[in-house]
């Protein structure tokens, strides 16, 4: 049905639907044609959205009962988890939400990559999304800063030292991010404006991020265009509802072990020492999430060009849909890009690994390799592969290979399997 | 369906590892399957109180434990003394106050409401008095440190002679657990040094296994009400799951694609 077409049913509806269509987009939202053979690995969006608006929700508690001051941020910390009613909850599902949070973008971020979902017409969908992570990366960072535990101001530490390396500004940038000579009280309250601040443009930009996926309309798992409406597709509401709500409750009981059972397992327990400007922790590390990150940086010997290394690891994210000239979506289709595809996820756990180990022997040896295969898996692999491949002819609709007798139905019916 | 629980799994395990491997360096704790793990896991009461006692005889004399405070002694869920009881150890104590109408500080015995009393007024005096080690903070130790419950037990139960060849300075102490062996405590237990009131005998593993259970309370004061809401909200979640699954069968069959 057309989004122009739609009426409202009573007359009070139509009035205000004349004035300001909110029930056109609701109704759009509910007629939204989606592919009918979307998987389960389709369903992070969704839960990627009961993730924000979790950390919205919590931290907005949160922040009632929290004092930003370098004296007072680690008791007002405890003061939350033992007198605040049901303080250790809301703190407990913030800190970890916000592990689960990243667990499901690398799930959503990797599933776009194996089905090709980066590709045109879907280029600006994938840039917001770089953008939403990018920001995600720095609200949690600073996020972890707040509590004022040694990891929070050593990591801060760590992290903002990095832009000294910038030849000649270096310096002086680190001064006014930190608005003094150190880490300090000026750097806590800052961090947590701007914790404060960036979730809203996270959710702006979430709105946006959707609004471009209802243009061209969602990708799927056998990566081809679909006419839509039609025997390809099922409105949102009820069919993706369900699903996605029938996933995301899988989700949450994962969710709730990590809360009610192991709230602290995902944390760095020198997080529980309150900040000492004068004790160097004997290990350094980031939230898991920014392990990958944090091993590229450190693999490369040279402070300036380990920060490049680190921010063009993200922006060859940005460019993928310019690296990979293969015009197939869908990895099911291309034998040789679904090798090297896990190839790529297996060098992002090890990359993972090695930035949780100390950065000397073996593992900095291993963090270079894995970190020079990042660079050539878009680099040079992507740009090739898309020529060279020889790729499995793609179905001409998704009712095709279930109802027709075409020659592509084994293949197709194995690959799905696999998901 | 299968699948994708497993690969979560298997992300999850992996995430673990990195923080498991590097307390894999150390060398390996002493494990003991605590009263407060698992789904049901509680306190022993009366190892909580025990604990207490250790704490307030031994502890307290260098340890503070400032975010808590003496009402806490007989909240539910911890040591769960009788509120009679919290009000005379908190009264057993000379709480500094003020300044009064005359701008006189002054001392009173302490109230519920009172924090744990500090063994130093500052941490600099903590260090003096200390040979410069700066005995950390009790209330939240527990979560401080890799290995949690089991590291602290193990620590108090690690004291040994220094292998041979090596010389320790004075005032430090070999203790296997500790991060490079050495250790500015002294072994802080011996056999029979407190004398309990429910008359269970002060061994060093009891006195041990005693402190740690209190210093868990200490750094989790919610544990209990954390694991029984948490199995209602996953049984909860569970059912409410089965509900929707088959909800969304039903309707996906109206079109011809499996979910």
């Amino acid at each position: 049905m057309s989004d122009h077409d739609y009426q409202p049913s009573s007359k009070l509806g139509k009035w205000f639907n004349d004035r300001l269509p909110l029930l056109t987009l609701s109704n759009h939202l509910k007629e939204y044609p989606t592919p009918k053979n979307l998987n389960y690995w389709w369903t992070f969006g969704g839960i990627l959205t009961f993730c924000l608006i979790t950390q919205i929700v919590t931290g907005l508690t949160l922040a009632m009962h929290y004092i930003a001051d370098s004296d007072l941020a680690f008791s007002s910390v405890e003061h939350i988890m033992r007198d605040v009613n049901y303080g250790w909850l809301i703190r407990y599902v913030h800190a970890n939400g916000a592990s689960m949070f990243f667990l499901a973008v690398y799930i959503h971020i990797f599933r776009s990559l194996y089905y090709g979902s980066y590709k045109s017409p879907r280029e600006v969908i994938w840039i917001i999304g770089m953008i939403i992570y990018f920001l995600m990366m720095a609200t949690a960072f600073m996020g972890y800063v707040l509590p004022w535990g040694q990891m929070s101001f050593w990591g801060a530490t760590v992290i903002t030292n990095l832009f000294s390396a910038i030849p000649f500004v270096g310096e002086g940038i680190v001064a006014w991010l930190w608005g003094g000579f150190a880490v300090d009280n000026p750097t806590l309250t800052r961090f947590y404006a701007l914790h404060y601040l960036l979730p809203f443009l996270i959710l702006g930009l979430v709105v946006l991020h959707i609004w471009a996926l209802h243009v061209p309309g969602n990708n799927n798992p056998i990566g081809i265009d679909i006419k839509k409406p039609s025997k390809d597709t099922v409105p949102f509401h009820p069919y993706i509802v369900i699903k996605d709500g029938f996933a995301l409750l899988m989700f949450m009981i994962v969710f709730a072990f990590f809360v009610f059972y192991s709230p602290n397992i995902l944390g760095h327990a020198d997080n529980y020492i309150e900040a000492n400007p004068m004790v160097t922790p004997a290990h350094i590390v980031p939230e898991w999430y920014l392990l990958p990150f944090y091993a590229i940086l450190r693999s490369v010997p040279d402070k300036l060009f380990g920060v490049i290394a680190m921010f063009a690891a993200i922006f060859v994210l940005v460019i993928l849909p310019w690296l990979d000239t293969s015009k197939i979506r869908s990895a099911v289709f291309r034998p040789l890009y679904k090798q090297f595809y896990w190839i790529l996820v297996i060098d992002v756990l090890i990359l993972g690994y090695v930035g949780a180990m100390p950065a000397e022997g073996i593992y900095l040896l291993v963090a270079r390799v894995a970190t020079a295969y990042y660079f050539i898996h878009f680099l040079i692999v992507l740009p090739i592969l898309g020529y060279k491949e020889k790729t499995i002819p793609v179905p001409l609709s998704i009712t095709e290979p279930v109802l027709g007798g075409s020659p592509n139905l084994g293949i197709i019916k194995n690959k799905e399997s696999l998901n | 369906m299968k699948k994708i629980i497993s690969v979560t799994y298997l992300i999850f395990l992996l995430s673990l590892g990195n923080y498991n491997v590097s307390a894999a360096e150390k060398t390996d704790l002493i494990k003991i399957n605590w009263s407060f793990n698992g789904l049901f896991g509680k306190f022993d009461r009366g190892s909580l109180q025990r604990g207490y006692q250790v704490y307030s005889e031994v502890c307290a004399a260098c340890h503070s434990m400032k975010y808590l405070s003496y009402r806490n002694l007989s909240e539910k869920g911890g040591p769960e003394f009788s509120v009679e009881q919290a009000k005379a150890i908190a009264a057993s104590f000379e709480i500094t106050d003020g300044p009064n109408a005359d701008g006189e500080m002054f001392t009173r015995p302490g109230k519920l409401s009172d924090k744990f009393l500090m063994p130093y007024e500052n941490d600099k005096a903590a260090q003096a008095a200390n040979g410069g080690a700066y005995p950390p903070d009790m209330s939240v130790l527990v979560k401080a440190r890799g290995g949690g419950a089991n590291y602290i037990y193990s620590l108090l139960l690690g004291y040994e002679d220094p292998p041979s060849g090596m010389t320790l300075d004075d005032g430090v102490y070999y203790n296997k657990y500790m991060y490079g062996n050495q250790i500015k405590m002294a072994a802080p237990l011996s056999e029979g040094l407190i004398e309990y009131g429910d008359g269970t005998e002060a061994s060093i593993e009891q006195m041990s296994k005693d402190v740690t259970t209190f210093l868990m309370w200490a750094a989790e004061p919610h544990l209990e009400a954390r694991h029984r809401l948490g199995f209602k909200a996953i049984v909860y979640l569970i059912i409410l799951t089965a509900l929707v699954y088959f909800s969304m069968k039903k309707i996906w069959s109206r079109v011809e694609t499996e979910v």
